[in-house]
């Protein structure tokens, strides 16, 4: 192998949060890795462990408070209040899932099945999960296994090795 | 414009060895494609070449979920028949432009 190849090989992507954009923006980026041939790690930490329990990962939520890039339908900024009007979390994130499907974008579930069917793997932060009470028969079963950081480090290591955190 | 040479036709290809023109290609172009990426092709192999380009020309986007739908194989197969960028690999095989959807 040249000095100039200076191609990425291995990412290890961390997500820590658990709306839906969050979420999505780490499981595009792991299944991207491992459709260009990449290996790919997903470790899921705090409330991105959301994405991996399993009665939970279907259900994610886009957050509506404190959101100013929020925009209503016909493209006007939505007021920053009315994301306390009950059920706009729900429509909203509704909203989402639907515009995500019409492009094809799987439900969490489908789309970690796509990634570990490619060779991508998945673990979870051994700190988060003791801290929620979560245990492996509480997570997906594609789930690799409760790691620490340090067994993390271990595997994202590597030439052309990158970490990237969502 | 680029041109390649397999089974003794002359085609129009981008400069990554993609077909200009999809109507160009023919299965015996397509097993001399797949010998350049160090690949046999198989029944399936074809069965799937022929699902991509009926996708491509009707007008819709290629990704990684509709393969897994089509019917013919799974993605994991999928992945072990194209190896290394299979979407990329089987529609370069398959003569037709790279797909651009980010799924």
């Amino acid at each position: 192998m040249s000095d100039n190849d200076h191609r990425i090989k291995k990412v290890s992507i961390i997500c820590a949060k658990g709306t839906i954009e969050d979420v999505y923006a780490s499981l595009v980026m792991g299944n991207g890795a491992v459709m260009e041939g990449m290996e790919a790690n997903l470790f899921f930490t705090f409330f991105g462990l959301e994405a991996v329990i399993k009665n939970r990962m279907d259900n994610l939520h886009t957050g509506v408070v404190g959101n100013p890039a929020m925009r209503l339908p016909g493209g006007m900024r939505m007021p920053t209040w009315m994301g306390i009007i009950p059920g706009m979390e729900a429509m909203v994130s509704g909203m989402m899932k639907k515009e995500m499907d019409k492009l094809d974008v799987p439900p969490v579930s489908e789309f970690i099945e796509l990634f570990v069917a490619g060779g991508g793997n998945l673990y979870a932060c051994k700190l988060a999960a003791d801290m929620f009470k979560l245990k492996k028969e509480d997570l997906s079963e594609h789930v690799t296994g409760i790691i620490t950081v340090g067994e993390f480090y271990e595997l994202a290591g590597g030439e052309g090795s990158q970490i990237i955190f969502t | 414009m680029a041109q390649k040479t397999y089974a003794g036709v002359t085609v129009d290809v981008n400069d990554e060895g993609y077909f200009n023109d999809p109507s160009q290609w023919t299965k015996e172009i397509a097993a001399e494609i797949a010998k350049e990426e160090g690949l046999s092709l198989t029944d399936k192999h074809y069965e799937m070449l022929e699902y991509l380009r009926n996708k491509f020309n009707s007008g819709e986007q290629l990704t990684i979920r509709g393969i897994n739908k089509s019917g013919i194989v799974d993605v994991k197969t999928f992945y072990q028949m194209f190896p290394g960028a299979p979407l990329k690999k089987s529609t370069k095989i398959a003569g037709i432009p790279k797909p651009t959807s980010c799924v």
